[in-house]
């Protein structure tokens, strides 16, 4: 049994003009089909408005299929006395930091799923430091969350998921609103939960270069998958990719590049150290 | 138009807890026309800086010269100043407020005291420039997608006409796309505009593709002041600041390191594989 | 002038007033409130200074801090005393055109100023001093007994301690929206009344819109996070009553029974 599967979803948006009359129908998700299995780091890419936001609100019963249906854990997301459960096995960490901090205090923050849960008091303490080390986040528990970095932030909103004991995190452009510094802070954070305590991983984005990591990717345009594959397979196809509004990472494009020039280095490469391993020995056989 | 700062200091809440210098004793000069980028980690002060140089901020010390006058003289017409020096903010769409994008475009040159052909006349220029369909003009703001939305905000700051334009992070959350149409449109003024541009940017790469001089800000001071070859030459000091040098420069870096002799001063993409490929004999 | 207010905020620090129970703090700030009003003369004025200055001493907040929450409601504080001065009835000292100052007016006045001030302020002490989760905990369990009477306890408290921690995300949004109006050339300081009115459109409505965005935001983030009301709902810092909350409650109702004596006998 997959940990989460998306069976033919459909979700429509209704837009309504001033007098509240229906004008006209979005379809922001198109007939998906997705499985996620344990332990599995997932990356979806797609450019602004291609709806793999609203794909990820319905993997923990935010939004609910207008056709088709959502399964987590084999439980359908719909099924009401599910409902906590559900968002307790998949967690969900959004792109602004300010609009998800509760607590006044990184502590106090991050306790907040767990109060919601009837988790007893001395268990939260000892999942709220836990969480927090495992982000490294652990000797800013009494600080206040509006005086850290968007990095630092970002990292207590994932404590405050892990605090619910998730077997999955899904992550909406956690990293869109961040610094370098932050950037390589989350992105490091969320493969070491990946790799270290199997903690299954889906990440939205729209930077390519943090796809890498993943184990399949999904390619979403105008709300459907329009490509699937590991990010080898993905991001052979840069034309394709640009024609959605897309790219692929520098170093695939340069190498396609040289490849267009007559230069002998492989079609399916990812990241600059591939890519000078490569040249390198391109260079030797010369 | 240039521009100086001469020892600008700012500091936020002064005399309580929560006192932070932003701004610490900071000179530089910009020229008419230069395409420069600012980059620094968050809460480095850069923000801060850049509402100094339009008189959104005051200094407590120090001052700016706008074309050789201090701006923050007591009769200074600074409202006329900011007509000049225009700042698009970090996520723009949040400052749309009119019933239809062309009125909320025409706020600005309104403010400037135009008259209202002139303002039309100007806002339409903008909206055509930030290339929005005709069909969105009378569209509520608050109706049009999210790319569309940063357009028209860029729209309403263009419309004043600016010499300067100051973008703090205007890619921010954009798609690839995206990211690419804001940087022809940057070109484009400069081309037909002779707008000077000051960039706040965290996409190195972005950089490396554009900008002419790089200015970084670490801890309310200026640290580094140089083209894109020389800042990015100091990798290690770079990622302790919290940034990082774009991808072109690290790939050529590697290459070097390897024992390949290539030209670590090269920062664009293009001139990049035209050095690889002149390895193989494959340049242009 | 709005990143002024104080009241509401939190101040970060460590000190006997942090670390107690926050329903000592809730009750003794309402007794300090009801001992305001009890005040008739020279000496209860002192007996009231004398305990908030040592409560604001006790608190570690600097005193600047405190009195920078004043400056947001000093037109507040402006209009009460001219309207006492002018509009209490008695010995005339001076005529200011229809105007009369009267001896009773400014005395009246100068009361009127004195308990706004020590009401702000008491309240500060709290407000400055508790997070407002903690705040939110202490009113929810001290009004409990009238979730009997169907009352949502446990949601106006919340929604209490939401929009406490919105104070500050609006002051900061507003910052940047009059920014970024400025920069289009809006002019927000000068004008008459009827143009000001109009200047504000343009600093509303994005201010409303964004408001609406955070709090679309913030609620998807709770429910993402099993928030489901108060049913079920444990807590990592249940509240209990400790020593210093005893030895806090004595200091208080000595204070208020101080002011009674004063009151009564003088």
């Amino acid at each position: 049994m997959s940990l989460i599967n998306a069976e033919n979803v459909t979700f429509e948006y209704i837009r309504r003009d001033k007098d509240g009359a229906v004008e006209g129908i979005n379809r922001a998700v198109d007939e998906v089909e997705i499985a996620v299995e344990k332990g599995d780091f997932i990356a979806i890419l797609g450019h602004n408005g291609s709806g793999k936001s609203t794909l990820a609100k319905h993997f923990n019963a935010l939004l609910h299929p207008v056709e088709g249906t959502v399964f987590v854990n084999g439980y359908d997301t719909r099924e009401e006395d599910r409902l906590w459960d559900i968002r307790q096995t998949v967690g969900m960490v959004f792109q602004n930091p300010d609009n998800q901090i509760i607590g006044t205090v990184v502590e106090e923050d991050v306790a907040f799923g767990p109060e919601n849960m009837g988790v007893r008091s001395r268990e939260i303490w000892e999942r709220v430091v836990q969480s927090l080390k495992s982000v490294d986040m652990y000797e800013y528990r009494k600080k206040s969350p509006q005086r850290l970095s968007g990095g630092q932030k970002q990292r207590v909103a994932i404590a405050g998921v892990l605090a619910m004991k998730p077997e999955c995190i899904v992550l909406d452009e956690p990293t869109a609103m961040l610094d370098p510094q932050g950037r390589r802070e989350i992105m490091s954070a969320v493969t070491e939960l990946n790799r270290k305590e199997g903690i299954t991983v889906i990440l939205i984005t729209h930077y390519m270069e943090e796809v890498l990591n993943a184990n399949k990717v999904f390619v979403m345009d105008k709300g459907r998958i329009a490509m699937q594959g590991t990010p080898r397979q993905i991001f052979k196809h840069a034309d394709e990719l640009k024609e959605i509004g897309l790219t692929v990472p520098v170093a695939a494009l340069f190498a396609g590049e040289l490849r267009k020039r007559g230069v002998d280095i492989p079609d399916d490469i990812l990241t600059t150290e591939e890519l000078v391993k490569e040249i390198c020995r391109s260079l030797r056989i010369i | 138009m240039s521009i100086i700062a001469d020892h600008l200091t700012y500091i936020y809440n002064k005399g309580t807890v929560y006192e932070k210098k932003a701004v610490n004793d900071v000179s530089f000069s910009i020229k008419d026309g230069e395409y420069v980028a600012l980059i620094g980690h968050t809460g480095s002060g850069k923000s801060t800086l850049i509402q100094l140089l339009n008189g959104l901020l005051k200094p407590q010390s120090g001052t700016v010269y706008v074309n050789g006058e201090d701006i923050f003289v007591k009769d200074y017409d600074l409202r006329a100043l900011r007509g000049r020096i225009g700042i698009v903010f970090q996520y723009p769409e949040y400052q749309l407020f009119e019933e239809d994008v062309f009125t909320d475009v025409c706020f600005g040159p309104k403010n400037l005291g135009l008259d209202r052909q002139e303002t039309e006349l100007r806002a339409y220029e903008a909206l055509k420039m930030v290339e929005l369909p005709d069909e969105a003009f009378f569209q509520s703001p608050f109706d049009l997608s999210g790319g569309e939305k940063r357009r028209a905000a860029i729209a309403g700051v263009l419309a004043m006409k600016p010499d300067v334009l100051i973008l703090d992070e205007p890619v921010a959350g954009l798609d690839p796309a995206g990211r690419e149409w804001i940087f022809r449109l940057l070109s484009k003024l400069r081309k037909e505009r002779q707008t000077t541009v000051i960039l706040v940017s965290h996409s190195m790469d972005d950089i490396a593709e554009h900008a002419e001089r790089i200015m970084v800000v670490d801890d309310g001071s200026i640290v580094m002041d140089g083209t894109p070859a020389e800042v990015f030459s100091y990798g290690k000091e770079l990622m302790e600041m919290g940034l990082d040098i774009p991808r072109v420069s690290r790939l050529l870096y590697m290459l070097k390191e390897n024992g390949v002799n290539v030209n670590t001063d090269i920062v664009t993409f293009k001139q990049a594989i035209e050095e690889v490929a002149g390895l193989f004999g494959k340049g242009r | 002038m709005l990143r002024d207010i104080t009241l509401g905020q939190y101040y970060p620090t460590d000190s006997y007033i942090h670390r107690l129970d926050p329903r000592t703090k809730i009750t003794g700030t309402f007794i300090y409130m009801i001992s305001v009003f009890l005040i008739r003369d020279i000496w209860g004025y002192i007996a009231a200074f004398l305990f908030l200055a040592f409560m604001i001493r006790v608190s570690h907040v600097p005193v600047k801090f405190m009195v920078r929450g004043l400056k947001g409601i000093f037109i507040i504080l402006i209009f009460t005393a001219l309207f006492n001065v002018f509009f209490t009835p008695g010995e005339v000292l001076y005529s200011l055109w229809k105007l009369d100052i009267t001896r009773e007016g400014i005395k009246v006045a100068v009361r009127m100023v004195i308990r706004l001030v020590f009401l702000i302020m008491g309240s500060s002490v709290m407000t400055l001093t508790t997070t407002p989760n903690n705040l939110t905990d202490g009113l929810e369990r001290l009004f409990r007994p009238l979730k009997r009477f169907k009352l949502p306890v446990h949601e106006i408290a919340m929604m209490m301690s939401i929009a406490l921690g919105f104070i500050p995300i609006l002051v900061d949004e507003l910052d940047k929206i009059m920014k970024a109006q400025s920069a289009r050339g809006a002019d927000l300081e000068n004008g008459k009344l009827s143009t000001r009115i109009r200047t504000l459109i343009p600093i509303l409505v994005p201010l409303f819109v964004s408001a609406f965005r955070h709090a679309g935001d913030l609620a998807t983030a709770m429910e993402a996070r099993c928030y489901h009301g108060g049913e079920g709902r444990t807590r990592m810092k249940p509240l209990r009553y400790g020593k210093q909350d005893y030895s806090a409650y004595t200091v208080i109702i000595l204070y208020l029974v101080t002011v009674i004596a004063i009151a009564v006998m003088l």
